[in-house]
This record gives structure tokens, sequence and C-alpha cells, in this order.
């Protein structure tokens, strides 16, 4: 097993389910976001600078600062 | 219910919902635009009539996923539902949902239900849920959830009447209890559900949750809440998730028996394949460019026919009323003073109207939110977040509707700091003083026979002001401390064609805001103006024309070059000349004279005032035709130095600061009503005062 991965390291097309948060302040609105532990969460594309992020999640498309998708953390 | 209580309904939902479309439809043009008290949100109110007799208030509440908030916005409805006696409290609350999207709308939904709130549920965009493969099974839906569940489409208005038919009905709160207060606090939220005699366990939970956020009890009862919480160690953020993860499980369940066929994620490929271009990095920054570029060129462009009829409509009005009434103070006040100032008013709204006309067409057609994403990263670095892009570039145009539109930047500071910075930028008002003065000081040559100087000047002139307005936002950046953190957690719509109806509402609320609510302090100002630069101490504005006919004596001078020497002599006398005298040792540094004091006592009102001050100071009468203007200065001689008075020195030391300083009380005017006090615009005028002033000094020293 390697180190923990978060969404900020998936790539664009990758699959991945959420397992846990790394900022308590942050995951509650992730959380309410639908960003929901055991829930799949798609890696879409990067900005063109490569921030921001757009993911997919609970049926719906979202945005996400590198740094913000740094604290979801994921099993694959 | 009472037939003379009006009944009040509250719409929530998350952003995009379609809410204010519903909104729309509810109310038409019945709609009155405010703020809530004390901070910065707007609020949408309007009136619908249910039927024959029963009226209701409608509110438009901000667009929000949870009752937890983060920005004002959020907190606004917070507040709105936590305080049963406010003025807000709704009797009903329409809850409006996307039904592409039913989960993340239910979060909200779930929460209200908990607060015992009587709660109708309305499925907008079944159409497109349809599209999608998806059928929503209703009965099971209402049954579950126990409240009443109706179809509209905000687009076509199919559904609106029978949502107003379940309104005129009593409407009683869901029985459902959603979230169980975890064992461990039951005893804490009863002792402040019995304190405070709330109605509901999760209301008196709501309490020891947002304790800050609840104005409108006493210091003393939140600190009784916090003391309580303290000693029971309640930690808000455990609960928090643990809610919302167990609201998720509810949801996710009830989906699975609602939702009869899954969403099929073909519908969005259309979308996806349209962001593969419009984020493209090649592509995505080009297309960018040139929608900023047609917004930028029409606010320019296209706003100058409805601005010159404005002008002159007013300017005719003034002279007509001016030889119809009596001759008095009171009747100039009317002619020269009100009726210009309101003309200097309603001058904005063209460049506010088709502002607002592409800014709604943007962010109707989810367009924005991909701007947003494009250049996030790039004004992060500045202090400024993705969302101050279009306000900047807009305030190239006009400050003004630049200002309005930071009203979509969610987050605190980013949002001040984008108002402050932004009219740094080069407005349109800027450039006939740029004109007469690149004119008057730069020679016409050309740089290796190829650039012209003049245009080279202008666009320094323009790249000045840019970098004053990043250059302050990355020191704003550093000072200004908050505790709200920003974040871009933000949902990309897919893209749809915009609704026309709302684009219109957009512009009818966003000039009627600008004109009611800045108009006030414009008028308030150019009044004072008109007043300090027709009015004098003494006898002298009296005998103005006395004293000009005696020294005119034997100079054949026509009529008109008499009135112009008179104006010239009325206004060096006014208070406005005294304080332009006033202010010369304070602008000696600079390079100028008493002449140009008053054109920058003038000016405060609106900068290119400069141009007619000038004319009327240097005797031109009423002109603003840029040669003879630029003769006249040409030939000005500066008595101490025999020289010409407007050297390149001089020229540019004053360019440099009409670049650079705050003047235009309109700008002050929005600026307050956006920050809610005037602290800011103070700071502002200050701020941009000091930096012209140092830059243009500077500039003078350094060439003269």
């Amino acid at each position: 097993m390697g180190p923990k991965r978060s969404v900020a390291d998936m790539k664009p097309g990758e699959t991945a389910v959420i397992s846990d948060f790394l900022d308590d302040n942050l995951s509650t609105k992730l959380l309410e976001m639908g960003f929901l532990p055991g829930t799949a969460v798609r890696f879409n594309f990067t900005a063109p600078l490569g921030d921001p992020v757009c993911v997919s999640v609970s049926g719906y498309d979202l945005s996400l600062r590198i740094d913000e998708a740094s604290t979801i953390v994921i099993l694959n | 219910m009472a037939i003379d209580k009006k009944l009040k309904i509250a719409l929530a939902g998350k952003p995009n919902s379609g809410k204010s479309s519903l909104f729309n439809k509810l109310t038409g043009l019945n709609q009155k635009i405010g703020n809530f008290p004390g901070i910065t949100v707007d609020k949408r109110t309007g009136t619908c009539q249910l039927n024959y007799q029963t009226v209701a208030e409608i509110i438009d509440l901000p667009g929000i996923y949870s009752l937890y908030p983060r920005t004002l916005d959020e907190k606004i409805v917070a507040e709105v539902f936590a305080d049963q006696n406010g003025s807000f409290y709704p009797d009903c609350v329409v809850l409006v949902a996307d039904a592409t999207n039913l989960k993340n709308c239910m979060l909200l939904l779930t929460q209200l239900i908990d607060l015992k709130l009587p709660m109708v549920l309305a499925l907008n965009m079944m159409d497109l849920a349809a599209q999608s493969g998806q059928s929503i099974d209703i009965q099971e839906l209402s049954a579950s959830l126990d409240l009443p569940v109706v179809m509209i489409n905000g687009r076509t208005g199919q559904g609106i009447d029978d949502l107003k038919a379940v309104l005129l009905k009593p409407i009683l709160p869901s029985k459902k209890l959603i979230y169980k207060i975890d064992a461990e606090i039951k005893p804490l939220v009863s002792t402040i559900k019995n304190k405070f005699n709330l109605s509901t366990e999760y209301e008196a939970y709501q309490y020891l949750q947002q304790t800050d956020n609840l104005v409108f009890l006493s210091a003393q009862d939140r600190a009784y809440i916090f003391e309580q919480a303290e000693t029971e160690k309640f930690f808000p953020h455990k609960y928090q998730g643990a809610e919302t993860v167990m609201r998720y499980g509810f949801i996710q369940d009830l989906l699975n028996r609602v939702i009869l066929k899954t969403s099929d994620p073909e519908w969005k490929k259309f979308s996806y394949r349209i962001d593969r271009v419009l984020t493209h990095k090649v592509w995505g920054y080009l297309i960018f460019f040139s929608v900023l570029f047609l917004i930028f060129q029409s606010i320019f462009a296209w706003a100058q026919i409805p601005m010159d009829f404005i002008d002159s409509t007013f300017a005719k009005l003034s002279n007509t009323l001016d030889e119809f009434f009596p001759k008095g103070p009171f009747f100039d006040l009317i002619t020269q003073g009100v009726i210009p100032g309101i003309g200097g008013i309603l001058i904005f709204i063209p460049q506010i109207a088709i502002l607002f006309a592409c800014i709604s067409i943007l962010e109707e057609s989810g367009y924005m939110a991909r701007v947003v994403f494009l250049m996030d990263k790039i004004m992060r670095k500045f202090g400024l977040s993705g969302k101050s892009v279009v306000p900047l570039i807009s305030g190239m145009a006009c400050a003004i509707p630049a200002i309005m539109a930071t009203r979509t930047i969610e987050n605190w500071k980013d949002r001040v700091i984008t108002i402050f910075v932004t009219p740094f930028m080069s407005c349109s008002a800027r450039l006939p003083v740029f004109t007469i003065l690149v004119a008057l000081i730069i020679p016409e040559d050309k740089l290796f026979g190829f650039f012209n100087y003049q245009g080279l000047v202008l666009m320094g002139l323009y790249l000045l002001g840019f970098f004053a307005a990043i250059l302050s936002a990355f020191v704003l950046k550093l000072i200004i401390k908050t505790k709200e953190r920003s974040y871009l957690i933000m949902e990309m719509p897919t893209y749809r064609k915009p609704k026309w109806a709302n684009v219109g509402y957009t512009i009818v609320e966003k000039t009627k805001s600008f004109v009611f609510e800045a108009g006030k302090i414009i008028l308030a100002i150019s009044v004072i103006l008109w007043v300090l630069a027709s009015y004098g101490p003494g006898d002298k504005m009296k005998g103005a024309e006395e004293v000009v006919h005696k020294e005119s004596i034997g100079k054949n001078l026509t009529e008109n070059e008499l009135e112009s020497k008179v104006a010239a002599y009325k206004l060096e006398h006014s208070y406005a000349g005294i304080i332009g005298k006033a202010l010369e040792p304070a602008i000696k540094p600079l390079g100028y004279d008493w002449k140009i004091g008053i054109a920058l006592v003038t000016s405060f009102a609106a900068r290119e005032v400069f141009v007619s001050t000038i004319a009327t100071i240097y005797s031109l009468g009423s002109t603003d035709d840029e040669q003879t203007i630029k003769g006249r200065l040409k030939s000005e001689i500066n008595p101490e130095t025999g020289g010409p008075r407007y050297t390149p020195a001089v020229g540019l030391s004053l360019l440099v600061f009409y670049t650079l300083a705050m003047q235009c009380m309109s700008t002050l005017a929005v600026v307050k009503r956006g920050t809610k006090g005037w602290k800011w615009p103070l700071l502002q005028l200050v701020y941009m005062t000091v930096v012209a002033y140092l830059a243009a000094f500077v500039v003078f020293q350094s060439f003269s």
C-alpha cells in the first residue's frame, strides 16, 4: 500500500472512492456538497494552469481548488 | 389566516435551481430590491396575487445548499429561519429543487423539515430530467416527506397555477423527523429549548451550532448559550459532519425509491464537449478574451448613442426651463443644479443595462462558472478571485456597473479588494481628459515611423491604471485580515440557453437599485458642487458683469466673448474658485496653478467635467471643441517662468493625476451601497488621492 492519495493526485478521467477528509473546517462544506465517504468521485479535467480542477460527484460537476481537493482522501 | 394579514412565502433552494425564474414568474414586475438590514446582501421581495382575495409577499432568499452558513449570503438565510419573531420569518417555504440533480437539493429540505416549517417542494426542470432519462415518483416522494410536491417549469411558467393553488390551502409542517439528535447532547438541547421556549429540538440544536449568527438575541442570551455549550463540551463541527452524513443516508434511501431510472450521463456529453473547447488552454483563453472584448466594446461604443441622447435631452430641458421660469436662486437651483444632477445619474443607465445584460447572459448560460475556472489561479496571486475578472475589465468602460457586478463574489475579502481597486482601471470618462492633454503635450510624431507617440502614451496610461489596480490588490491582500476562508467549491452547471426574461429582470433590477440608491448621493453632491461653483461670498458675483464690462471698454468684444469673460470672472470668485486658489500652495509641487485647482475641485464630481471647467475658466464659453481648447491651453503663459503654462511636465503630471485619482462621486456612492457604509468609500478616496498626488509629484519633479 502506497501513501494516502487525495483527489488532487488523480488523473483526468480517473474514478475513485472518497474515504476521509484532512481539513475539519472544509469537510463540513464538502459533505454538504455531496462529497460523502464511500461515494464515487470522477476527476474530469483541470483548468489550463493546473488549478482549479473539475470533478463529478453525486451526479453533478464541481470545481475545486487544488488545495481544497488535496483535503479529500481517496481509496483506490 | 386573517384576511388583512399578508401571507409571507420564502423561496429557498440551492444556486442555479431556478429560484429566480420562479420568483420572476410569481411576482412579475411587482418586485422590490432592497438590503437585508445591516449587511450587503440584496433582499428581493415582491407581491403575488394568489387569487382574487389573497396577496402573498414573496421573499427570494439567496441560494444555499445547507443551513450552515459560510458566506454573508448564507448567513442571512440561516438568520431568517432562526428568528421566529423576525420580520422575514415566513409562513411557508417553497423549496425549489432542480429535478435533474435532486440529491444536492435535498440536504436543505431535510433541515427545514426538522425545523417544522410549513413547506412545499417545487420540482423545477422536470423536462430536463425527463430528457436525461429520469422519472420521479412524485406520490412516493410526497408521502415519504409528508409534504406537498408540485412540478413546475420556471422557463415556461407551467405548474405555477398549481403551486399557487397549493399555497392557498393551509399547509401543515411535515411530521417527519430526519436528524435524530445525538443522545449525549439531548440534555443540553432540552435546556436551550426550554430556556428560549423553542418549538423543536432541532431549532435548539441550531442555536447551539450557530450562536454567533443569532444577532436577534441579546449578547447576554448568546453568552448563556456559549456557557452551556462550554460546560457540556459541545463541539459544533463534530456534530455537523455526523448530521450531514445521516441526512444523506436518508436522502439516498429515499431517492433509490422515488427515482425510477437513474440518470444517464450521456445527456451531459454535449456539455463536456463544449467544455473541452471553452476551457482549452489556447481556445479557452482566446474565446474568453474575445467575449471580454465584446462586452467592453458594447459598453464603450453602443452605450454612447443613448448617453449622448440623455445628455442633450437634459441640456435642452434645462435651457428651456431656464427661459420659461422667472429668474431667481430657486429656479436656478432647479434648472442648473437639480436637472443636470438627475441627468448625471440617468446617463449611466445605458452602460449599466448593457453590462448587466452581458453578465446575466454569461451567468444564465453557465459560461460564467468557466470564466471563474479559467482565471482563478492567476487572479488569486493578487488577492483577487476568478470572479473579479469581469468587474475589473468592465471597469475600463465604467466603474459603476463594474462595482455593482462584484455582488457575485461571495467571499467578503475578495469582494472588498475588487471593489477597492476597480476605479483604478481607466474608465471611459477619463478619455476626454486624456485626449485633450495628450494632444496638447505629446507631438504627433511616430516612433520608428510606425508607432504613434500619442497612442503609446495613451496606452501607457491604461497600463498605469491596470498596474495600480493589481499592485493595490496585492497590498490589500496582505493587510486585510479575515476569518472567512476563501474557497472555490463551485458548481459547474451544464450549459443552457439563457432565459431572456431573466436577463430583462436583471437589467431592471440593477438599474432601479442604482437610480434609487446611489442616485440620492449623486444628486446631493452635484447640487452642492453647483452651489459652490455658482455662488461666492460678498458682492463680487453680483458685480461681475459691471466689472467685466468696465475692463473690456474699448476692446471691441462681441457679446459672446463678453459673456464668456463674465462666466470666467464668476467662476474665479465663486466658492469653488476660492477653494481652487486656496489649493494652490498644495498643488504647486505638482506644477498646477489655481485655475487647474478649480478644475480639480469641480471634477471631483466627475472627471470629465475637467474639460468644460477649463473651457469656462479660460473664457471659451461653453465649448468642448478639442481644437479650440487645445489652442487656448497652448498659448497660456506661466507668469513665473514666462514660458508656456502647459509644459510636458505639467501635462504628464495632470495625466497621471487623472489616471489615479478617485474623481467620481457616483463610484463612491456605489461603493458605499456595495459595502454598506462610508468606511470603504472614504478609505478609497483618501488612498487614491494620495497615490495620485504622490505619483503626479514624482512625475512633475522628474520631468521639469
